[in-house]
């Protein structure tokens, strides 16, 4: 039971709930107390001390973050004592941070730097320490660039990395002035158990933590005559790009991007979500023969949940932590990757262009996917499957960069061949996504009737919740699917990684007993993904899930099968899901690695 | 100068006392309210430094209802100048152990553990061998009650005492937000008594004696008698047993060498005394008694005048640097600039004015750091650049 | 199995397997192995079920868990404000000359370490050392070149 506490702030009285933070209960009465450490993704950590408070009485000041309010508590968020320890903590920071502005990816986006800016900062005479540190900057990993001169060590992607992630590749080390952030004795990234989802970087208030860019190759790529240039945009860059560029979040900017990317000179506009499409019909087609295998044939060697695999940075989390369980994993390639091997074959024959000639650009809302289309087995096509992934971010700059003025840009749509998509497609992009246009197909393929859910809407596996579970019973099933009559079809959701780990943990103890499970690396889905525009909050997240499941409605088809594509695709190319060409072309492998 | 401001010595702590038993049995056949009334009216504050009520704190945590709570004894001494704790820890261990037990009984808790700094490593044969005695004892007279020793591994800051908690969870040892304090949430989140060595050796003599045995000495505000560390420039450096409430001339008068330039009072994070000031300088806890006075672990160390208070400061400030546990920013960047600061001025890199602003850097320590360690640095700093200006600069 | 492996097994048995149980395990291994190698932090967040960063970022805050490979005997002088003041650099000096290494070096028989520590708590006997867990106080450069050369002379009858 919580009561109500009587408090004022800056002479203003308010009423909290007790146990509300200093830092809530100014923003409840309209004051804003700056912070760093202080993220709403994760726990209180208090050690930055930018957001001190006098409170009456008290000798010391206190960390609005970290500190309860209490009855009759009287707080001063603006004294000259706050001002002038406040401008001086800042000053402090900024001279162990290696402030080149101007030449810093996060220049303009960088939270120290708007600080230094709100309280002019202008005569810093503290000695510089950055030169006196060894300061390192780590670009050895295609996804994650981590420069140590930047890090005012908050520690947000250190508890990023364990509470939304549960990996922990980051760690603090060391103590006094030679603490920093690191991995296990110092190594690159690349070499350690990073998933390279990018939620640290989402969660950097600095430019300490950025994805590793590919703008100039890619303007460089379109600058090129000789190259045609095409690119892909996945579903939940939609409902994102449009807070780097003047929209409040969760608004849908999909035609503006179409038009947008038109404009920068790609040669062809296509979507990711056609491959969403066709994964359905892949994985779909690959659950309903794990579990012929398993029900009817017994077969030992088939594994039970089959996991999604259109995650990449799941994909690698499972690779370091439970690499005996791979088999679980669906051999599916992720949209991106299969959208690549179809480029540099399917689209280069009917386009009669020559695949060397095509570079094959992806937008993301993902760093893992960077990761993921440099890995060795990712050449299926006989050339690079996806040459460059541009994040969420980086796609603004560019349209930024080109000086295209995005808020009044007209609609235009997605190039033909693997430009169209349905509702089901685009829900890829929020948690339990997946899942629910897996279920509209593959219900409706076993079943030949639509799934029971009002207006196909199958709410059970949407929402934020961190692991959803769902059942679907099967009745009356097409002939061809009689074994399955009265299975009830188990279902699990599971997004960040700290509980895909509960899922995982489930399986390896053998107590899961579901048939399917979606399975994706980042808080609430790809919306909420590595690439996505910064800050990200459960807010945040919420509005852009409900601008992907407005886009889904508004869809003229909703199930995968239904894209018209999709059924010429199989008619003039790969024959059938699971064809000898579906396996060359969109199926892959996994590879364990080191935990440690 | 009256009377209750001369130094006194006292005889309680290392007085051997060859009943230990019958005080711990006497003891805890005492109701908890009985003993934390004892110990409010003795007005023992603790000894580490921060000097905190004793009864009190026994009383809040006794207050909360656990079915696992904990008793600790911070025997981290790493305070600069300050060995006491390790000599009570191998002359009289059971006076220690036997507060423990009573604190156990008072708080309500079945397990205490001795958190030993890494440096006194070689105290574990005897101090084992005394606690398996004290627990043979305790299973005789049905106290259920175990005492383990915890060893730290270098880290002047396990000695704050949520750094010791996360230390002895095995993490690394940060300090933690207050509130929550320790009578709430301690040691594995349990309500957790942590106390010094020094003030739970109090304790016995206290149950043995009566509180007013122990309120007699001393003066208002600062009972009892306390450790002090004795060294530095001085003929008798050691360790010595005094009442509170001395004042520092009748300290310098007893250990100096006849030269002394400055004491600094309790240690690295104390404050510095120059000469001038020795008069109006009692030791004890709070309210103006000559002029001013000083909380003190009981470090006391002493300089005569061939020493320079910049290598002093200077020695400090490294300390501090390389201690500070580094998570928040005041602390760990503040040490640094304050270092640097102070060689930049010597060197003629900075000018004088530039002293002024590290004072007002030290302020902003003080006010913001996360913990008593970067709270303090300001006062051997202010104390020292304050009073010895020109030391700093020529 | 590696003896270093059996040892931190031995060590998890002992003392338990849960977070707490963390700081007790890492004294064990470097009490036997002088410091922490990679190794023994892969195995012991193996064994505890723990990342191993988090292995690494507790054991590099504490100055007595070492982490590069050390000498058999770690001397560690004590550097705090008594002991600089009651001539430490001349007992660093003796014993420099002595060993032939510098603070933070090891001696090339892998025999001695020299490293500088924070207050060791005998003010009251400075100068100070430790050798290993053994406390050396009121140390001249006469009488560090005696106990040094007692270690000396036990490395050589051990090696005979």
């Amino acid at each position: 039971m919580t009561k109500n506490i009587k408090i004022s702030i800056n002479g203003i009285p308010i009423e909290v709930e007790q146990g509300t933070t200093i830092l809530d209960a100014a923003r409840q009465a309209g004051v804003i107390i700056p912070s760093l450490c202080y993220h709403k993704d994760l726990c209180i950590a208090g050690n930055c001390r930018v957001c001190v408070v006098e409170i009456a009485g008290q000798k010391r000041l206190a960390a609005a973050c970290a500190t309860p309010c209490e009855e009759e508590m009287e707080i001063l968020t603006n004294s000259l004592n706050v001002l002038h320890s406040r401008k001086q903590i800042i000053e402090l920071l900024l001279s162990e941070h290696n402030a080149d502005c101007t030449s810093c990816f996060k220049n303009g986006s960088c939270e120290l730097q708007k600080l230094a800016s709100d309280y002019k900062i202008l005569k810093q005479d503290f000695i510089r320490l950055v030169p006196f540190k060894n300061y390192t900057i780590d670009k050895f990993s295609p996804s994650i660039i981590k420069d140590d001169s930047k890090c005012i060590r908050c520690q947000r992607c250190v508890r990023t990395c364990a509470e939304l992630q549960g990996i922990n590749a980051l760690t603090v080390a060391y103590k006094g002035d030679q603490m920093k952030i690191t991995t296990f004795f110092e190594k690159p990234i690349n070499d350690v158990v990073c998933s390279t989802c990018g939620q640290c970087i989402n969660h950097c208030p600095t430019g300490a933590l950025v994805e590793r860019n590919y703008i100039e190759k890619v303007w460089d790529a379109i600058a090129d005559k000789s190259k045609h240039v095409i690119v892909q945009t996945a579903p939940a860059v939609r409902v994102g790009l449009g807070e780097e560029l003047g929209f409040g979040p969760g608004e849908r900017v999909t035609g503006k991007m179409v038009t947008a990317l038109k404009r920068l000179g790609f040669d062809a506009v296509m979507d990711t979500d056609f491959t969403a499409d066709l994964t359905i019909m892949e994985e779909g087609t690959e659950l309903l023969t794990r579990l012929k295998s398993v029900l009817v044939d017994h077969d030992p060697k088939v594994k039970l949940p089959m996991a999604t695999s259109c995650s990449p940075g799941w994909i690698k989390y499972i690779e370091h932590l439970f690499p005996d369980f791979l088999d679980h994993l669906s051999t599916c390639k992720s949209p991106q990757q299969m959208f690549g091997a179809l480029a540099k074959t399917y689209y280069a024959k009917a386009r009669n262009l020559d695949p060397e000639k095509i570079i094959s650009v992806s937008i993301m809302p993902c760093t893992a996917k960077k990761f993921e289309a440099a890995r060795p087995e990712m050449h299926d096509s006989g050339y690079r499957d996806v040459d460059y992934v541009l994040t969420t971010r980086e796609l603004a700059i560019m349209i930024k960069q080109a000086g295209l003025d995005f808020m009044k840009l007209d609609d235009s749509h997605f190039d033909r061949l693997m430009g169209e998509s349905t509702g089901a497609a685009v829900i890829f992009g929020a948690t339990g996504g997946v899942m629910e246009a897996a279920l509209r197909t593959v219900y409706e393929l076993v079943t030949g009737r639509e799934i029971p859910f009002k207006n196909l809407n199958i709410t059970p596996v949407r929402g934020m919740e961190g692991v959803k579970e769902a059942s679907v019973k099967i009745e009356n099933p097409l002939e061809e699917w009689t074994f399955l009559d009265g299975v009830e079809l188990k279902c699990a959701v599971a997004h960040g990684l700290v509980n895909a780990h509960k899922i995982m943990e489930l399986i390896r103890l053998g107590k899961a007993d579901y048939h399917f499970v979606e399975i994706m690396a980042c808080p609430g889905g790809c919306l909420g993904g590595g690439g996505q525009p910064i800050p990200t909050s459960p807010e945040i997240r919420k509005k852009r899930a409900e601008a992907i499941y407005a886009e889904d409605e508004g869809m003229p088809l909703r199930k995968s099968h239904q894209n018209p594509e999709i059924i010429k695709i199989y008619k003039d190319f790969l024959d059938h899901p699971l064809s000898e060409k579906s396996h060359h072309l969109l199926h892959t492998h996994y590879v364990a690695r080191e935990r440690f | 100068m009256t009377a209750s401001y001369q130094l006194k010595r006292a005889d309680f702590i290392f007085k051997n006392e060859n009943d230990w038993e019958q005080v711990l049995q006497k003891s805890i056949s005492r109701s908890p309210q009985d003993l934390i009334n004892e110990l409010i009216s003795s007005e023992l504050k603790g000894r580490g430094g921060a000097g905190f009520p004793t009864g009190l704190k026994w009383k809040l945590t006794a207050e909360v209802s656990d079915s696992v709570k904990y008793v600790i004894c911070n025997a981290d001494e790493g305070e600069p100048g300050t060995f006491k704790d390790r000599e009570i820890l191998s002359m009289v261990p059971y006076k220690v152990l036997t507060g423990m037990a009573v604190c156990a009984h008072v708080i309500g808790a079945k397990e205490g553990y001795i958190y030993l700094r890494g440096e006194y490593f070689f105290l574990l044969p005897e101090l084992n061998k005394s606690i398996r005695e004290f627990e043979y004892y305790c299973k005789e007279i049905n106290l259920d009650f175990t005492i383990r020793i915890f060893m730290g591994s270098g880290a002047y800051i396990c000695g704050e005492e949520t750094a010791l908690f996360e230390s002895m969870e095995g993490k690394r040892g940060e300090p933690r937000n207050k509130p929550p304090y320790p009578s709430n949430y301690g040691y594995m989140g349990k309500p957790t008594v942590i106390n010094n060595v020094e003030t739970l050796a109090h304790t016995f003599t206290i149950f043995k004696y009566g509180a007013k045995r122990f309120y007699d000495l001393g003066v208002q505000y600062s009972r009892g008698s306390k450790l002090f560390s004795v060294s530095g420039d001085t003929p008798k450096p050691g360790i010595y047993e005094l009442e509170l409430g001395m004042s520092l001339a009748d300290f310098v008068e007893e250990f100096g060498d006849g030269d002394t330039k400055a004491v600094q009072v309790g240690g690295a994070s104390g404050f510095l005394v120059p000469r001038k000031r020795f008069n109006e300088t009692a030791i004890g806890f709070q309210g103006k008694l000559v002029g001013i006075s000083l909380p003190t672990g009981g470090s006391m160390m002493l300089f005569n005048s061939s020493r320079s208070m910049f290598n002093v400061l200077d020695n400090y400030l490294e300390f501090f640097r390389e201690e500070s546990c580094g998570q928040c920013t005041p602390c760990r960047v503040g040490c640094q600039q304050l270092l640097k600061g102070i060689k930049a001025v010597k060197r003629g890199e900075k000018n004088a004015k530039y002293l002024d602003k590290l004072l007002r850097l030290t302020e902003t320590m003080k006010l913001t750091a996360k913990c008593g360690l970067g709270q303090s640095v300001a006062n051997s700093f202010s104390s020292i650049v304050e009073n010895f200006r020109e030391e700093m600069i020529y | 199995m590696n003896p270093v492996s059996e040892l931190i097994k031995n060590l998890a048995d002992q003392h338990g397997r849960n977070r707490h149980n963390l700081l007790p395990i890492l004294q064990g291994v470097v009490e036997q192995e002088k410091y922490l190698s990679e190794f023994s932090m892969v195995e012991i967040a193996r064994e505890l079920d723990l990342p191993a960063s988090e292995v690494y970022g507790t054991a590099t805050f504490y100055s007595f868990l070492e982490y590069k490979k050390m000498g058999k005997y770690i001397i560690r002088i004590c550097k705090t404000i008594t002991c600089s003041m009651k001539g430490k650099n001349q007992i660093l000096l003796a014993i420099e000359d002595m060993l032939k290494i510098h603070v933070g070096e090891t001696t090339p028989d892998g025999n001695f370490s020299l490293l500088q520590t924070n207050c060791l708590g005998f003010c009251h006997k400075a100068p100070a050392m430790l050798v290993n867990s053994e406390v050396y106080t009121d140390l001249t450069p006469e009488k560090v070149r005696e106990v040094l050369s007692s270690y000396l002379k036990k490395q050589k009858e051990e090696k005979v």
